[in-house]
């Protein structure tokens, strides 16, 4: 009996119409263990965590779950949590208006003839705080809380489930280091329990850190299930794109030319809280056939210094911008649109993506108004579609698919391709390979180095570090709103650039 | 590293078309049923689909169709408008007021109307930062109660002849067979065009059999459809202005920036505007749009009826909704077409029109018709949740 691994996956099978998105798939599971699952987007990691937290339930896949040994019959959600599965869903799932304690026990309050105990829903709420070393008010709403720590409060509702499995998925995605810092004690006390957890991550510092074992998917089958002690990065990242990438950040030569894009005296307020500066009088230029790269810590400012710019910005904000010379005045996106700037923002599906339509859709909706033409040729739409869906090699059956159904680094494409359309002459990326799998990341890389030879000026947000040192020509550090460092590719070193971020360099 | 792109098939998979055909397989046994129902020695095969029954129900449905093809503009761009029968009995009455200025005067009257406030709600849901829900609720209290202060609360007959006629004239049969003949010299061009723009930008176009059937099921339909109303005298004129109304609304939709841009801002909003797109232009223009055809629904039904009376238009609103998401669209915005709300629109009418030639009584139809736009909903979750 106790033989028998906690959890164990026999034969899993799932499709979809059209696609076979996992086949023939084995998972197991022993008590105390962090088995990290890796794999491309869309390599089948979420739809087996689906299946085993029974999204799909018994009789939607093929194969079988037994937990201790024993076949499970999930007819639903409920079935699994009772099973003592629990998921940490990428997405917060937080009722924002509610307190932590509420949400922690959402749907399991503590009640006596359906009358809430709120005295007990605390005190317990607070129990499994500081079982987590959280140092949090229970009675606090969660919309107050950071990001991070709402994942963190995320992983606590899950725990007071009594959960003896444990699914992360990209649990460290929004949080900054102290909170990854929290995340792995809480692992590391988890698995002292025994409790088996279930580890889904692209970042594979934090996947050899703490996996006991990996598991790599490709396409819906398993490559590979081996000891993290026998095995490196490299031949983790090889198994998962089926072969060496030797280079990750694809070097280039370029020569930058005229400068294109100008902005001085860039100042951003606080939408929420008057008089607070997001931004703090920052100016740049960025040249044709340059990329800049913008560096700093999550909340530095970057996002805001970017909407800014394209008139995006919710509150005020103040810049002069030039374009080729002349001034710019935005007062909305199209204003910035008009003149050859391009924003790919941050967060995909909730500033880039129309979900529920089509692809060609999604990849006209910036170019369209820019010709003044009321008309929608829609046979020159596809047309350009189907170029922009060969150029970027966007994994589709067709255009005309939802933007929904592809995976994030395709879906990523989608986006770039919506502001290549409109031929931009300078180009801001924001956080552009966020959440994407290593062989989308070093397409896109490719890509930022293709555009960049052909003239494109190109401004770089991104929260990671080599990701920023290798493709920049020039870096700009910011730290709390104001700029704290300038270097050449040549001066930059994670070192140089990290104090900057912190604030301990020397202003540039 | 990979090849799967360019060996995957070229098909467009339309979700809202899948569903429509399920809709339009329910409006068949509707009327499948109906047709059985009034079987009677003096209409052997049934009374329903009769010429001179199925005019009247096509008239039945002009009013309700010409509200929904605007209204579906104003929930695709997650927008809702529940002024709509208040704004109708306003601009109807405003029209019958205006008669004695002459035809013309008193049918732009009926437009404008609609238009102007279309314009005015419109702007206070754009700039305005009040939901639609709330703008056009205050909409239908403030514009029943205008009409009934303008009308004192009296019924104004109409007395201008061709007023009357356009809510009731028939086409002569000679001019529906050439309109018929021009609708089918258009839908030849159009396919070939399509299939010459295509090939210009090195697409596949459509194989012969598929072009084929692109001309000859919808010019078997112009013909079948005009030689059937032919038969009790000629198309109605009411259903001719719905047919213009609704080529209208889907080249709106399909063909022009500002329709893509409505499911844009439905599907959304901050993708929208940060590709650029106006979102009050546009919203305001959905509005408009709205507005104007309520004024053109206002002329037919003040003309069906021969008189402007100060409750006219109650519940239309709700009509007109019902056409729309039976029709498959999206209260949540970014989906729905035209001919979906057209064909919601003829299920509601087919089942009022038969339950009334079968004299099942009004309560009974109330319940009825209830019954089926939540069953039509629920359908269509439970559709899409498993696609």
């Amino acid at each position: 009996m106790s033989d028998a691994p906690l959890l164990e996956m026999r034969g899993i099978s799932k499709t979809f119409p059209g696609v076979r998105a996992l086949d023939d798939v084995s998972f197991d599971l022993r008590r105390g263990e962090v088995h990290a699952l890796c794999g491309e987007n869309g390599a089948g990691k979420s739809t087996l965590m689906k299946v085993c937290a029974a999204v799909y339930p018994t009789g939607m896949h093929g194969g079988e779950i037994l937990i201790d040994g024993k076949v499970q019959q999930f007819a639903g959600i409920r079935d699994a949590e009772r099973a003592g599965i629990a998921v940490v869903h990428q997405e917060l799932s937080l009722v924002r208006e509610m307190t932590i304690a509420e949400n922690i026990f959402l749907g399991r309050e503590p009640r006596r003839f359906g009358v809430i105990q709120r005295e007990a829903l605390f005190s317990r709420a607070q129990q499994v705080l500081d079982d987590l070393q959280l140092h949090l008010d229970p009675a606090k709403p969660a919309g107050h809380l950071g990001i991070g720590q709402q994942h963190l409060v995320e992983i606590a509702k899950a725990l007071a489930r009594e959960a003896r499995i444990l699914i992360l998925d990209e649990p460290t995605a929004a949080l900054t280091d102290t909170e990854v810092e929290i995340l792995v004690r809480i692992l590391e006390r988890l698995r002292a329990k025994g409790v088996g957890m279930v580890y889904i991550s692209h970042k594979l510092d934090e996947v050899f850190r703490l996996a006991d074992r990996i598991t790599v998917l490709r396409d819906g089958r398993t490559v590979s299930t081996d000891p993290a002690a026998d095995l490196d990065k490299a031949q983790v990242i090889a198994r998962m794109v089926g072969r060496e990438i030797k280079d990750l950040f694809p070097t280039a030569a370029r020569t930058p030319r005229d400068v294109v894009f100008e902005a001085d005296g860039v100042t951003v307020e606080d939408p929420n809280v008057p008089g607070k500066l997001l931004v703090h009088d920052v100016s740049f230029s960025v040249r044709r056939g340059e990329v800049l790269g913008i560096a700093g810590l999550v909340g530095a400012g970057r996002s805001e210094l970017l909407m800014a710019l394209f008139g995006a910005h919710p509150g005020p904000s103040r810049a002069q911008i030039r374009v080729e010379g002349k001034p710019l005045t935005v007062r909305h996106p199209n204003d910035a649109i008009a003149r050859g700037v391009g924003f790919v923002t941050e967060d995909r599906k909730r500033y880039g993506l129309l979900l529920d339509q089509t692809l060609t859709m999604n990849m006209t909706l910036a170019m369209l108004h820019l010709s003044g033409r009321k008309l929608v040729d829609v046979d020159a739409e596809t047309a350009a579609g189907e170029r922009a869906r060969r150029d970027l090699r966007i994994k589709a059956p067709s255009v005309f698919v939802n933007a929904m159904t592809l995976s994030g680094g395709n879906q990523q494409k989608v986006v770039l391709a919506k502001w290549l359309l409109t031929n931009p002459k300078v180009l801001f990326l924001d956080e552009p390979t966020r959440g994407i799998d290593v062989g989308a990341k070093q397409e896109i890389y490719t890509e930022i180095n293709r555009l960049a030879a052909q003239g494109l000026a190109i401004v770089l947000v991104s929260s990671e570090l080599p990701e920023v040192l290798a493709l920049s020509d020039r870096i700009l550090v910011l730290h709390e709103g104001r700029m704290t460092g300038q270097f050449t590719r040549a001066e930059a070193t994670p070192e140089r650039v990290m104090a900057a971020a912190t604030g301990h360099g020397k202003a540039a | 590293m990979t090849t799967i792109s360019d060996t995957a098939p070229q098909r467009r998979v339309s979700f809202t078309a899948l569903r429509a055909y399920t809709m339009f397989f329910a409006l068949v046994v509707i009327w499948m049923f109906f047709q059985y129902k009034t079987v009677s020695d003096l209409y052997p095969y049934g009374l329903f689909l009769h010429p001179l029954n199925f005019a009247n129900l096509l008239k039945q449905m002009s009013v309700t169709g010409v509200l929904a093809v605007g209204m579906l503009m104003v929930i695709v761009a997650r927008q809702i408008d529940l002024s709509i029968g208040s704004l109708l009995g306003l601009a109807g009455g405003v029209a019958a007021m205006a008669q004695e200025l002459g035809l013309v005067p008193s049918l732009f009257a009926a437009i404008v109307i609609g238009l102007a406030v279309g314009a005015l709600q419109g702007s206070l849901v754009a700039w305005g930062n009040i939901p639609a829900f709330i703008v056009t609720l205050g909409g239908l209290l403030t514009w029943r109660g205008v009409i009934l202060y303008l009308s004192k609360g009296e019924t104004i007959p109409i007395r201008l002849p061709v007023f009357r006629s356009i809510g009731v004239s028939l086409v002569h049969p000679a001019v529906g067979l050439a309109l018929a003949a021009v609708a089918i010299a258009a839908i030849v061009w159009v396919t070939l065009r399509r299939n010459a723009t295509r090939r210009r930008h090195g697409l596949a176009p459509s194989s012969a059999a598929a072009t084929l059937a692109r001309i000859v099921l919808p010019s078997a339909l112009a013909v079948l459809f005009v030689y059937h109303m032919n038969l009790q005298g000629g198309v109605p004129l009411p259903v001719l202005v719905l047919l213009v109304v609704a080529l209208l609304g889907a080249f709106v939709t399909r063909s022009t920036t500002f329709g893509r841009y409505l499911y844009a801002i439905g599907s959304n909003p901050e993708a929208a505007r940060l590709s650029g797109i106006s979102i009050g232009r546009h919203i305001l223009g959905a509005f408009c749009f709205l507005g104007a055809m309520v004024g053109v629904a206002a002329i037919l039904h003040t003309g069906r009826v021969g008189s402007s009376s100060p409750d006219a238009g109650s519940l239309m609103e709700l009509d007109a909704i019902a056409a729309c998401v039976i029709g498959g669209t999206s209260l949540m915005g970014g989906r729905g077409t035209v001919a979906g709300a057209l064909l919601g629109a003829l299920i509601m009418a087919s089942l009022d029109n038969g339950m009334s030639l079968l004299s099942v009584e009004n309560a009974t139809q109330y319940i009825i018709k209830g019954a089926v736009l939540v069953a039509a909903v629920g359908f269509d979750m439970a559709g899409r949740r498993k696609g």
